[in-house]
């Protein structure tokens, strides 16, 4: 059905064909016409953000928790530039996003108009795709092909910039097609030759483990059911990235935990001296290899990814399988049952009794404290005060981020939302406001650190503007705790600009936002505390005065390998300082 | 590398490159629009990717198909990834490494030619030495006047390089090079 409309008014109804709901935004002269046509419908919600890179996390927080791609709208020049943290935030972590830009008029593109910069050219290397619309004719298309470039194969942010001119003039309005795209055409389907040489390899592995990443998540609730169900059926242990944490539950028996810099000791041994490593929706990230010549140096290798260029990017592997998480899966779990395999119980068992030794030497230990407050003991706290009840937890970037991916248990996907790739400052608290959005009924948590969540304390007043009781949970120890930490480790211990001076009283400023604020310095008091900020029905600050010189453990330091972490219970100021040893140092 | 950097205390791990980099041809598929070319170098330089040469011309006008024929340089994985990470862009349609193509056929590289527009300046014996020098090289004059010559000549690469560095002792001025362009042998195309 083609109808006669406004550049501005086709982009709202590109929006509704497409099933959006809600819209991050900020205006702008160049956007002006879209948001004329915006206070005049009701199908598509605005949020108004207060700083344009909170509108892109707010649009990821909404896209990883919904699953459905998060859309902004912005204005020219300082409104794009303000985009490019989080178009790039996006475009490392594989977040469905589309990015709405104005632009200057088509004729003065190029003449250094006001509020023009050359916004397809900034974001060229950040964006999966972008698009600048020259001509309405166009309009239509692009902004359907935009919404299924950013959602299909291996999802990502995609930009398009709309002149003012091409915003206010007349054309043909054509709804969303079902056409093949003439040159993208993501793979879902792997190839059967090489799962069925994968699911071979698995029977036979004496020492298997799972290693998967956010591409489970993205793939969608089936593939975390399918991964469910083949980690079961093979009884192989399972660890996960970062990004990949709830597509197995945590209370799992088969879960080791997160692997990685930061990972567990039995989940980093597991893949140091596995036989067979089936990596799903994963890319070999150096968080989580570690020494890559090092890297379990034993094993066959499957990977599963729905990127072609992610395979043997870094890490060489045996059997590669290009296609969809889900689709794969299907596959595999098929394979298995229709062939009947078992692994060998006897090795498996073996393999377990060695992940149980690695489990005992209990790597997340840390030493409690009765009079001050342990961040991991804030953590442990919050996740038991949260347990049973719809949870979002999104994380700023720091030493809070790390503990809370340890301590945090996560059941389900879609729950955990935090910038893994780009480690983007300033993440948390927009991505909480857009999970908030989604999940307006759900319990949405921002676990801060005291430096991350001043880069974008500003959506505070977003929040509150439109009633979104996000709850801000600061682990407060006056650093920059993991900047801190690697000046430790790196640095002879000179603590070079990573203090923070003069924070703010988090209390006071929570209410002047006219949110609520907690401050608690006591272990004793801390429980009260969490009920009071669940409790409480609008935006919270909680000002979790931590131990200031925690560190987090375990670790692989630099140069490292998956077999030499540093633990916790060695973890003494000479093992520290000698972690990187001069050797160590030639290695790195 | 920088190897002194490999010694320095980082967040990062680092090793050196132990293999040894090839050079190979790809052939670039793409919709002619706007920016395409952009998106590829752009890729090239980003991603920290050598360019020995690269040519880009419409081929396919009523498709708006474009060729980008591009040399590079890089250990086989680095080959890999440059292959793999050309196909991610939304505009392009095929990319097909001829090098390996060629190799798969029992050809040490595919068809490749370069063209070179190449002044000299000078009277005399030099003068005469650089006509002698084109015609053994089969290159043709297509400017001259007394003082000068333009010769252009078509080639591969080393030819075209070993005519120049020839020409540098008799009066040579300038060099305009096309860079390569490239097919594989035999009946079938892309």
């Amino acid at each position: 059905m083609k109808r006669e409309m406004t550049g501005a008014e086709m982009v709202l109804q590109a929006l509704k064909d497409q099933g959006v709901e809600h819209v991050f935004g900020y205006p702008g002269g160049a956007v002006l016409p879209i948001y004329d046509e915006i206070i005049q419908q009701d199908a598509v919600r605005h949020v108004l953000v207060r700083h344009e890179q909170g509108a892109g996390h707010a649009a990821e927080g909404y896209a990883r928790s919904t699953g459905k791609p998060g859309v902004v709208l912005v204005t020219s020049g300082p409104g794009a530039t303000n985009m490019v943290t989080a178009l790039a935030d996006a475009m490392l972590d594989s977040i469905p996003m589309v990015c709405i830009t104005g632009q200057v008029p088509t004729n003065l593109i190029g003449n250094d108009a006001f509020q023009e910069c050359d916004t397809v050219g900034i974001t060229r290397p950040c964006t999966k795709h972008n698009w600048l619309v020259r001509r309405v004719e166009d309009l239509p298309r692009i902004l359907h092909e935009a919404f299924y470039v950013a959602t299909t194969g291996r999802p990502g942010p995609v930009v398009i910039d709309i002149p003012k001119d091409v915003q206010f003039a007349t054309g043909e309005y054509e709804g969303p097609r079902h056409v093949a795209h003439k040159s993208y055409r993501p793979r879902v389907k792997g190839d059967m030759d090489a799962i069925r040489r994968a699911v071979e390899l698995l029977a036979h592995a004496r020492r298997p483990v799972f290693y998967t990443g956010g591409g489970v998540i993205n793939s969608g609730p089936a593939a975390c059911q399918l991964l469910r169900e083949l980690v079961e059926l093979t009884g192989a242990p399972i660890t996960s990235t970062l990004m990949g944490l709830g597509a197995f539950p945590a209370s799992g028996k088969q879960w080791l935990g997160m692997l990685g810099m930061h990972g567990t000791y039995e989940a980093n041994m597991a893949m140091h001296d596995c036989d067979v490593m089936i990596n799903i929706g994963a890319r070999f990230d150096d968080r989580i290899t570690g020494r890559l010549d090092a890297f379990s140096p034993n094993s066959l290798k499957v990977h599963v990814d729905i990127d072609p260029s992610s395979i043997n990017k870094t890490v060489t592997v045996d059997i590669p399988i290009v296609g969809d998480v889900a689709h794969v899966l299907e596959d595999m779990v098929r394979l298995w049952r229709t062939g009947s395999h078992q692994i060998d119980k006897a090795a498996l068992d073996g393999w377990w009794s060695q992940i149980d030794g690695w489990r005992a030497r209990n790597s997340l230990a840390y030493r409690p404290s009765e009079d001050i407050i342990m961040p991991q003991y804030a953590i442990q706290r919050l996740y038991e005060k949260t347990k049973g009840r719809e949870t979002y937890v999104s994380t700023e970037v720091g030493q809070h981020q790390m503990w809370a991916a340890q301590f945090f248990g996560f059941e389900e996907p879609n729950h955990w939302l935090t910038s893994g790739g780009l480690g983007t400052m300033g993440y948390g608290l927009p991505a909480a406001i857009g999970a908030q959005v989604a999940h307006p009924e759900a319990l949405c948590v921002d676990i801060a650190g005291d430096a991350s969540i001043l880069m974008n304390i500003q959506e505070m007043s977003t929040a509150v503007q439109f009633g979104l009781p996000v709850k801000v949970f600061i682990l407060n120890n006056q650093y920059m705790g993991m900047v801190r930490q690697w000046q430790q480790l790196l640095h002879g211990n000179r603590l070079s600009h990573s203090y923070m001076e003069s924070l703010p009283d988090f209390v006071k400023l929570a209410e002047a936002y006219g949110g609520h604020g907690i401050r608690v310095d006591k272990p004793a008091d801390l429980d009260a505390a969490l009920d009071e900020m669940i409790a409480t029905p609008k935006p919270v600050i909680f000002d979790c005065r931590v131990a200031n010189l925690t560190n987090c453990f375990p670790m692989i330091p630099s140069g490292k390998a998956h077999n030499e972490m540093l633990l916790p219970d060695e973890a003494n100021d000479e093992a520290i300082a000698n972690a990187i040893s001069a050797d160590g140092k030639a290695l790195v | 590398m920088n190897a002194q950097n490999l010694n320095a205390p980082s967040a990062y791990f680092m090793a050196a490159v132990t293999e040894t980099p090839e050079s190979h041809t790809l052939s670039v598929l793409v919709d002619n629009e706007p920016g395409v070319l952009a998106r590829v170098i752009g890729l090239f330089s980003g991603r920290g990717y050598n360019i020995d040469s690269l040519t880009v011309s419409e081929t396919e006008h009523e498709k708006h198909l474009s060729r980008i024929t591009i040399v590079t340089t890089g250990t086989p994985l680095v080959i890999e990834q440059i292959h793999h990470q050309l196909e991610r862009l939304v505009p392009i349609h095929r990319v097909t490494n001829l090098t390996v193509e060629a190799r798969g056929r029992n050809f040490e590289k595919p068809l490749e030619r370069e063209l070179a527009l190449i002044k000299v300046a000078g009277v005399g014996e030099k003068r005469l030495e650089a006509l002698r020098l084109a015609d053994a090289f089969r290159a043709t004059v297509i400017d001259a006047t007394a003082e000068h010559f333009v010769f252009e000549i078509t080639g591969r690469t080393n030819k075209v390089d070993q005519f120049i560095s020839i020409l540098k002792p008799l009066g040579l001025v300038e060099v305009s090079r096309s860079g390569v362009a490239a097919l594989q042998r035999g009946a079938e195309g892309l």
